[in-house]
Parts: structure tokens; C-alpha cells; sequence
């Protein structure tokens, strides 16, 4: 009877009831959009490391980073010639900058990346071979409506789109390494960004990510395919682990505050019901339960909300931007985003439901 | 003798029974002395109409008989429980099962339908069957077919008649009502009273009524007039 007295309450003030739910829906879609965001940014990236088919990577830092130009290309060959490398490759990535901050331009010798992993999958024209041609992902190509042919200003130059490949290889936008090494001002001496190595038994990567570090002294840094990709997750990265902390603290408060004001209200509201119940026998604590069962209703219905937001804006941002935000669903987060919710309505039931639970029972019924 | 000095045989006759009842609130720095020594003794199955006028101390009376307000001094007993000692929890526990209320506002949830208003006062109370003969005393009370509409749905006849069933659906050792008749039309004021009058009689249940209506108090068993916080002749 409790229970429907709750919901019967919640009914009565449905607008009430269902814009509260929807702010709570809101912090639970952001919630899940940021962390689907990040988790979906990050896959993507792994998804295209692991598509260049390396077995161990060389870059000049420890930390998972995008360096422009800080390799000397000396160390490509200088790594061919080391025992058990079959293959080694040097990318120079650029970011765009401005709007596309998160997306880069992937320059690396088209001939030598074929033949290391067997190049790109096209999906339409052909791989470069002029200095100025660029190749994009379907992604890319779908969010800025490209066709093969067309010219593609990017960093300044006009770039030749030869061909659209199937993503999931090196990067989103490919073009041939000296063009944008020339560029870029990382000709004279040449630079490149990281170094791909292909193994003749990649059974060995571990060893010989020993072998080369050892041997490189710290003036590059080889990790394996493995720890590479295992770089690409929210725990690695201390700051977007803090700003996910911070959007989770700032769901709890707009939690806190949208219950505690419907639940204050709903109080203010319900002083003469409220002293009716007392007058029939309902002690303080049955008062507070039925207010945090109000709550509960509410974060509930808040986080189911919030889920089907989450999906209506995962499917927005998959097809407005697919190239520069990726976004997975995550249903691992649901429970934590609805526990998170829970958490700042029950917060927001306390004091309304002790403010309640403390009425007189005759100036209550006295109440107009 | 009981633990409270009545005789039992006093306590098996009077169902309620008050005695040098002193009431004093404090309102900001004065003492207001709202009751100051009643007297009162009402018998099982009887029917008696408090009357008096605005300020004599009716309501104190009434809200210290349920419960609802500590007595400051003296001894009230209602069907055996002292009052004096009681906590509020234990004040809120005597509540449900022994007062069933009716006031002059029909006080009835406006969320729920007549039949849960019904039902949640069973529900606070811990009992999950109704009356045997609780279905004839909707019909007496001409509300049977009226249980699944809300409290906006029905006249205030109605809406107090409801409020009537829901105070004795646990079958309470008295009925208090305050002014049951203050918000309805002669017609409906007649039929309200009628129906308490034949609960009285045809059930037995015991009714202590507030009115300042002599014609309200005629349906009565019994009238005693409060005057200055006391009783008036006692």
C-alpha cells in the first residue's frame, strides 16, 4: 500500500515527477556518453594501431602521447639492420588543430607501409602516388561529405583525394610521409613521430622489446603491440580519469539538488497528508521511507532514461561526426551510472524526508 | 486495583476515562493553560458529544484522547492503556489500533482512491484483513459502490463517509470525531450523524464527538459542555 501511496504521488505530479527524472536522465547520459566517448575514442585509435599489423612500437616517450617529429628518421634503418627485425617503418603524425584537435594526419612512405602490412583496404579510387595525394576513412569522408577527386584543404595544402579506404588502419587520413614531412618542417634533418617494427617471430616481441631498449638507450622507447594497445584505456590517462571524476561529482550534485528540491516541495506541499498519515499511526521513519522510495522511483526512472539518452546521443554523434568523436555503448558503466544517480537522490531525500518525519502531526493537519 | 489506581471493574465499564486531565502549552513566553483539570468517564458503546465553545479546550481534549498530543498532567485511560506515560512511538502505536478519527476536513489522502484511503490505515496499522462485516458497513454507509473513485471524485457526504469507514476498519476502541459535520449541508449532516448514531447502535462502537452544533450533539447518547478548560457541572 506504501508502494502505490509512492507512486500515486508521483503520478499526481507527473510533470514534476518526469522533468526530475529527466534531469537525473541527463547526468546519466552524460555520464555514459563521456565514458562511451573516451572508451570509444580510445578503441578506435587501438583498433587502428593494431591494423598496421607492428609488433612492437619506438617512440621518444613512456606515456601514451601524439609527438610531432621528434624521432630522427636515421633510427629506421638503423633498426632494419638489428637481428629478428623483418620490417621497420617510420609514421609522422600531425593533428589538425582547430575544430578537428583529436584528429591527425598520418604521413608514412605508401610503397614501404604496403609491404609492411599489406597497405590499405580502398573502398573507392586508389592508394597515393602523387606527392599531394591523401587517402581518408569511410568515417572521415561520410562526416565531411567527400568524394574521391575532389580537393581536400588541409594544414595549409591543398591535398588530391585519391581514394577513401576502410578505417581501421593507421589513421584516418593518410598521406605520403616527405610531402607532409616537408610541410611541416620536419624535412631538414627528417623527423618522424613513432616507429613501427614488424618481427621475422613476433613469439619474440618481448625479447626483443628488451633487446631493442637496451640497445637504444633511452633515446627511444619500444613497447609491445600489446602494451601499446593496453596504453589506449581510461586508467592511462590520468587526466581524463580526473575529468571523468569530476563530470561523476557534478552528476551526484545536480542528483542531490533536483531530488531535494521536488522532494522539498513535495513536503511543503504534503503537510496536511502528511499529518494525516501520522494521525493514522505512521511513525517518523515511515514517512522518511516513503520520501526515499519517491526517490529511488526517481533515480530509477532517471537512469532508464538516461540510457535510452545515451543511445539517441551515441546514434547523433555517430552519424553527425563519425570520424571525430567515436562512441561505444557501455553497459558495464549502467549499473555504476544508476548507482551514481541513486546516490545523489538519496542524498536529496535526507533532509526533506527528516523535515517531514519531524512535523507535528496537529499543526499538520491544521495546515492549509 | 490496577497499576494507575482505577478499580477494574471502572476499567471494563469506561472506555475512556480522564481524570483532573491539565493540559499547558507554551507559546512563546506565556503558559496557555488549555485544559485545567477534566474529568470525564465514557462508558463502552456509548455515544457522547463534547460541546463548548471556540477556545473552551475541545480540541486539546480531543487531540490528547488520541493520542495526538502528551497530556502535561493527570490520568486519561483509554480502553486500558494509560496515556500519561506513553512515548510518542508508543502514543503512535496506541493510534492505530485503538482510535479511529474523523475530522471536519475528511482528511482523506488525494492520491488514492476511497478504498486505499481505507486500505492504508489497515496498512500503517499492520492488519491485512478487513472486518468480517466491513463490506455491511460500506453498504450502511452508502459508499460500496463509490471505493474506486478519489477523494475529488466525491461529494464531501461522501468524502467524510469514507473517512468514517477508514477510521474503523481496525476496529477501533472509540471513534473520535471532531466536527464530522462542519463542512457538510444539513442533508449530509443528518445522514453523516444518522450513520454514526446506527454504528453506535447496531455495533456497539463507542463515539466521542466534538461539535459546538446542539443540533449536531442531539444524536448523541449523552452531552457534556466544556467551558474554560474544564468541564462544565463537574
Amino acid at each position: 500500500m506504501i508502494n502505490k501511496l509512492v507512486l500515486e504521488n508521483l503520478k499526481h505530479r507527473w510533470v514534476r515527477t518526469f522533468l526530475c527524472a529527466l534531469v537525473v536522465g541527463v547526468q546519466v547520459m552524460s555520464i555514459l556518453t563521456l565514458i562511451g566517448l573516451s572508451r570509444g575514442l580510445l578503441q578506435d585509435s587501438a583498433q587502428r594501431a593494431k591494423g598496421t599489423g607492428a609488433d612492437i612500437w619506438l617512440k621518444p616517450g613512456a606515456s601514451f602521447s601524439i609527438s610531432t617529429g621528434q624521432v630522427n628518421e636515421k633510427f629506421v634503418p638503423f633498426l632494419r639492420k638489428q637481428p629478428h627485425v623483418a620490417k621497420a617503418i617510420g609514421v609522422l603524425i600531425v593533428p589538425l588543430g582547430g575544430a578537428e584537435i583529436l584528429t591527425t594526419l598520418n604521413g608514412v612512405d605508401i610503397a614501404e607501409f604496403k609491404a609492411f602490412g599489406g597497405g590499405f583496404r580502398m573502398l573507392q579510387g586508389k592508394e597515393p602516388t602523387d606527392p599531394n595525394d591523401l587517402i581518408v576513412d569511410e568515417y572521415y569522408a561520410q562526416q565531411h561529405k567527400l568524394h574521391v577527386g575532389q580537393e581536400v584543404p588541409l594544414l595549409k595544402h591543398p591535398w588530391h583525394l585519391s581514394g577513401i579506404m576502410q578505417g581501421g588502419t593507421l589513421g584516418r587520413l593518410v598521406v605520403p610521409l616527405r610531402t607532409l614531412q616537408l610541410l611541416t618542417g620536419n624535412a631538414e634533418p627528417a623527423r618522424i613521430s613513432q616507429i613501427l617494427v614488424k618481427l621475422d617471430d613476433p613469439n619474440r616481441t618481448v625479447e626483443e622489446v628488451k633487446t631493442l631498449n637496451d640497445l637504444l638507450q633511452g633515446n627511444l622507447t619500444a613497447i609491445s603491440y600489446r602494451d601499446f594497445i593496453g596504453q589506449f584505456s581510461i586508467s592511462n590517462i590520468p587526466q581524463l580519469q580526473a575529468f571523468i571524476g569530476v563530470m561523476t561529482g557534478m552528476a551526484v550534485v545536480v542528483g542531490f539538488l533536483v531530488v531535494f528540491l521536488a522532494m522539498y516541495t513535495a513536503v511543503l506541499e504534503r503537510t496536511r497528508e502528511i499529518g494525516i498519515l501520522k494521525a493514522l499511526g505512521a511513525k517518523p521513519r515511515v514517512i522518511v521511507d516513503i520520501l526515499v522510495r519517491e526517490a529511488i522511483v526517481l533515480a530509477v526512472a532517471g537512469c532508464l532514461i538516461g540510457i535510452v539518452l545515451a543511445f539517441a546521443a551515441k546514434s547523433l554523434i555517430m552519424q553527425l561526426v563519425p570520424a571525430s568523436l567515436q562512441v561505444v555503448t557501455v553497459p558495464d558503466w549502467w549499473p555504476i551510472a544508476g548507482a551514481i544517480a541513486l546516490g545523489g537522490a538519496l542524498l536529496g531525500a535526507i533532509y526533506p524526508g527528516l523535515k517531514a518525519a519531524r512535523q507535528d502531526a496537529i499543526e499538520a493537519l491544521a495546515y492549509e | 486495583m490496577s497499576r494507575d489506581g482505577l478499580q477494574n471493574s471502572d476499567l471494563d465499564r469506561f472506555i475512556i476515562r480522564v481524570r483532573d486531565l491539565r493540559k499547558t502549552y507554551r507559546v512563546g513566553e506565556v503558559d496557555v493553560h488549555a485544559l485545567r483539570g477534566v474529568n470525564l468517564e465514557v462508558g463502552r458503546g456509548e455515544f457522547l458529544a463534547v460541546v463548548g465553545p471556540s477556545g473552551s479546550g475541545k480540541s486539546t481534549l480531543f487531540h490528547i484522547l488520541g493520542g495526538l498530543a502528551p497530556p502535561t498532567a493527570g490520568e486519561v485511560n483509554i480502553d486500558g492503556v494509560d496515556l500519561l506515560g506513553l512515548t510518542e512511538n508508543e502514543r503512535t502505536d496506541m493510534r492505530k489500533r485503538k482510535v479511529g478519527f474523523v475530522f471536519q476536513k475528511y482528511n482523506l489522502l488525494p492520491t488514492l482512491s476511497a478504498r486505499d484511503n481505507i486500505g492504508i490505515a489497515q496498512s500503517l496499522a499492520g492488519i491485512t484483513q478487513q472486518p468480517s462485516d466491513f463490506d455491511e458497513t460500506l453498504r450502511t454507509l452508502g459508499i460500496y459502490g463509490r471505493l474506486d473513485h478519489k477523494p475529488r471524485a466525491l461529494s464531501g457526504g461522501e468524502q467524510q463517509r469514507v473517512a468514517i469507514a477508514r477510521a474503523l476498519v481496525n476496529q477501533p476502541a472509540i471513534l473520535l470525531a471532531d466536527e464530522p459535520t462542519g463542512n457538510l449541508d444539513t442533508a449530509n449532516s443528518d445522514a453523516v450523524l444518522g450513520i454514526m448514531r446506527q454504528l453506535n447502535k447496531t455495533k456497539g462502537q463507542t463515539i466521542l464527538m466534538i461539535t459546538h452544533n446542539p443540533e449536531a450533539a442531539a444524536f448523541a447518547d449523552r452531552t457534556v459542555t466544556m467551558r474554560d478548560g474544564r468541564m462544565e457541572g463537574a
